[in-house]
């Protein structure tokens, strides 16, 4: 898997919207995953087949329908390779940080 | 997901043969290398039971085997047994399917749990990308990126 396609997925507000939403509730269908977006369901078709190339959203089958999941692996690689080399502890003592001091602004 | 259960779905590509990555998910001692040190025990026969046993000695996860069609697929019935607030939970399911796609394998972990607001999920659901990308880097390199779980 290319990180590459993994990074190219992730550079876009609405796919982060996306993967975001699915953290929140795992296993939604596309008629889920497109409410509250104002967006047609085509758009938001293209921009799950993206994920999904990127190994990031993985899907299932129940009967008729396709659910999606969020699939963390590629993201923990990206850890893995850039973040789990420095000082995790320090970096998660960081982001708490920033978190806090704003908490209430959006986050892309 | 309107079926009562809750459904995580891990995957990932490895640079391998199934019959390589079948070995790598059922040998004790290759599991070892990318499990943090733990020892998963069981004839992998529909119906026996296995274990998952720390460095030192206790039995952190057991269940058994409800499916095993090597090299394709692997099906654990999993009860948490060490700490009693994950325990509480009752019992999970763990599918591990191997799908070959272009010079690669594709595995895909899919543990389901009876309970939405199940407190292993937040357990095992920071586990496994863990494991996979040690396995994955194990089989492609012959190297694990992590040697112990981070923050543990």
């Amino acid at each position: 898997m290319s990180m590459d396609a993994v990074f190219r997925a992730l550079a876009d507000p609405v796919r982060r919207r996306l993967l975001d939403r699915l953290h929140a509730l795992n296993g939604q269908t596309l008629s889920e995953l497109c409410e509250g977006l104002d967006m047609t369901r085509q758009a938001v078709t293209k921009h799950l087949a993206i994920l999904e190339a990127a190994n990031l959203v993985a899907s299932q089958k129940r009967g008729r329908e396709k659910l999606h999941f969020i699939n963390p692996v590629p993201i923990n690689d990206i850890a893995e390779r850039w973040i789990g080399k420095f000082d995790a502890p320090r970096l998660a003592a960081l982001a708490a940080l920033k978190r806090k001091l704003e908490e209430g602004k959006g986050h892309d | 997901m309107t079926d009562g259960i809750s459904r995580f779905v891990y995957a990932t590509y490895i640079r391998t043969t199934p019959a390589k990555l079948w070995a790598a998910l059922t040998t004790a001692e290759f599991i070892k290398q990318y499990w943090f040190g733990m020892n998963l025990e069981s004839d992998w026969k529909v119906g026996s039971p296995w274990k998952m046993v720390s460095a030192d000695g206790l039995v952190t996860d057991e269940g058994e085997v409800a499916e095993c069609d090597p090299p394709r697929r692997l099906a654990l019935r999993w009860r948490h047994k060490w700490k009693p607030e994950l325990a509480a939970d009752g019992e999970a399911f763990c599918a591990m399917e191997l799908e070959p796609v272009e010079g690669a394998v594709k595995l895909t972990i899919t543990h389901s749990f009876a309970r939405r607001d199940s407190k292993l999920i937040e357990a095992v659901s920071g586990g496994w990308p863990r494991i996979l990308s040690n396995l994955k880097s194990l089989l492609e390199t012959g190297e694990i990126v992590l040697k112990s779980k981070p923050g543990g």
